[in-house]
């Protein structure tokens, strides 16, 4: 379990990047913060590990609050999976997988082993694992970020935007694919988004932010759509008009459902029936 | 054509080999005060720029220090050490001087290669759990090498050539033939010596221009680029 409790993030540049937030993210389970850019859910997310000091406030993992670790233990104990991939580009596949295995000491043939079988976890082909970062596409640097954030087997994986730079269908493939891995490892996710839809797949625990990292709303996404707490999150859901807009359309068959542009999206099928 | 002539005639003679200031013994001298110069100065300015590039403290400082160096008539700086230090003391006085003059390029070679690296490598590289001696270490060293060696080659080159004017104030090296040819107008030695000294510094720059090449990390060569098109069945 994450708790945040009251924390705050003041930049020296006098930016607030988060202004009072709390929360607590359950373990086993994918929390997603999704908002705007610029409200503040990068920074959450590192001051889970460290990468950025709360000016105010405590995060704590299973109740230690993490500022009386470590931060390069701690690193090296919670995944961590950057928009952009991050990965080293003088080292390759294999070795990029492995970083976080060699840093605590394994030997490098273990710790090669345990990286090819994850390559194979996040589906890539075992004919990468020489080549380059440079040498990959987006879809394929993705993949690695994911798998090198799996290496030490963490309980915590953080993920940035993983996959806000590959295009759609390959999105749409990882996304997937996060999804039989979550269903295998169980790990506490922490996932950011900008993208609503994306928060609503992956999300056990949906958080809308806005500006400051003010929570607007936290729910399942299905407490979010069927009860969105203003008109803010209805429009930011796109429960007014957009594709979560259904209305029922009477057809010879049957009743089907249509979104606000017209397009059918199911069928109606009433309880019981 | 004629002087050229004369100058691989020169060049060329059996006595070029023998006494006191034979071509190889020359060569010799002008070798070592350059080794030995870079590598002094390397050893104050590599951790230096490297601690430099690290923190991102002490730039200002570096740039001033570079700066002022620069301004430094080095052949004046060395007749001026070599008053103070006496004719007995011409090998150090030479040295320091080699020494002020490859500071700066060595300096900026080691920070702005390690100030060159990409913000996000760094930083994820310490999100990984790196220490910073690690970060330095496997990624900002590794990555900033090619500019670092870079800043190696400008310094060498310029001690090189600094060198050849040393041989005024009694050094040796290869400047010694230009330096006491032109006031014998003994022409053909001068333009001799220059070609020793054009032929060195031609191949001193081609070996650490391929040392530069090849401390580019293989990840970053451009020609690996290349192969990315070379199909592996893979997902997206
Ligand atoms: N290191 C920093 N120094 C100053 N301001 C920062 C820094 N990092 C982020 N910010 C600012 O804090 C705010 C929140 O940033 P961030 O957490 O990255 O937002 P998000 O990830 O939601 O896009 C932004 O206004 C951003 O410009
Ligand atoms: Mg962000």
């Amino acid at each position: 379990m994450i708790e945040f409790r009251s924390v705050a993030k003041r930049f020296p540049d006098g930016t607030v990047a988060v202004d009072d937030f709390s929360l607590v993210l359950p373990s086993r389970q994918t929390t997603v913060f999704v908002g705007s850019s610029g409200c503040g859910k990068t920074t959450l997310l590192r001051m889970i590990n460290r990468m950025v000091e709360p000016s105010s406030g405590e995060v704590e993992i299973d109740g230690e609050s993490v500022l009386g670790k470590d931060p390069v233990a701690l690193r090296r104990s919670i995944g961590y999976v950057m928009q952009n991939s991050g990965l080293m580009p003088h080292f390759t596949v294999i070795d990029n997988v492995a970083t976080v295995l060699r840093l605590v000491g394994v030997q490098k043939r273990a710790a090669h082993e345990r990286a090819r079988e994850l390559l194979e976890v996040v589906g890539l082909d075992l004919a990468l694992a020489d080549r380059y970062p440079s040498q990959l596409s987006g879809g394929q640097q993705q993949r690695v970020g994911v798998a090198r954030g799996l290496a030490a087997d963490p309980n915590i994986l953080l993920m940035d935007e993983p996959f806000g730079a590959v295009d759609p269908i390959v999105r749409a493939d990882l996304q997937q694919e996060l999804i039989r891995l979550q269903r295998d490892l169980d790990k506490t996710v922490v996932f950011v988004t900008h993208d609503i839809d994306e928060a609503f797949l992956l999300g056990d625990q949906v958080v809308i932010l806005d500006k400051g990292a003010r929570v607007i709303q936290v729910g399942s996404p299905s407490e979010i759509i069927d009860n969105p707490a203003d008109e803010f999150v209805s429009a930011f859901i796109g429960v007014e008009r957009g594709r979560r807009a259904l209305r029922i359309k009477e057809t010879p068959h049957g009743r089907v459902l249509v979104d606000s542009e017209g397009r059918t999206q199911g069928a109606l099928v009433e309880d019981g029936g | 054509m004629n002087l050229f002539a004369q100058a691989f005639a020169w060049l060329f003679a059996p006595e070029r080999m023998e006494g006191t200031y034979a071509l190889p013994t020359l060569l010799g001298q002008h070798l070592l005060y350059t080794v030995i110069s870079v590598l002094i100065a390397a050893a104050i300015a590599v951790p230096a720029g490297w601690a430099i590039g690290h923190t991102g403290r002490g730039r200002e400082v570096a740039v001033g220090i570079s700066g002022a160096a620069r301004a430094v008539p080095s052949f004046g700086l060395m007749v001026l050490l070599v008053l103070v230090l006496g004719v007995l003391r011409i090998p150090e006085a030479a040295v320091v001087t080699f020494v002020l003059l490859a500071i700066p390029s060595l300096l900026a070679g080691a920070y702005t290669g390690i100030e060159a690296v990409d913000r996000h490598v760094i930083d994820a590289a310490r999100a990984m759990g790196m220490t910073e001696w690690q970060v330095f270490w496997k990624v900002e060293m590794r990555l900033g090498l090619p500019l670092l060696v870079g800043g190696i080659r400008a310094a060498t080159l310029q001690v090189i050539a600094t060198v050849t004017i040393a041989a005024y104030v009694n050094l040796g090296g290869l400047g010694w033939p230009i330096i006491q040819g032109i006031p014998l107008r003994r022409f053909e030695q001068v333009l001799g010596g220059a070609i020793l000294v054009a032929l060195l510094a031609l191949l001193v720059d081609l070996l650490l221009a391929l040392a530069q090449r090849m401390a580019v990390p293989t990840g970053l060569r451009t020609s690996s680029r290349d192969r990315s098109t070379a199909s592996v069945p893979a997902s997206s």
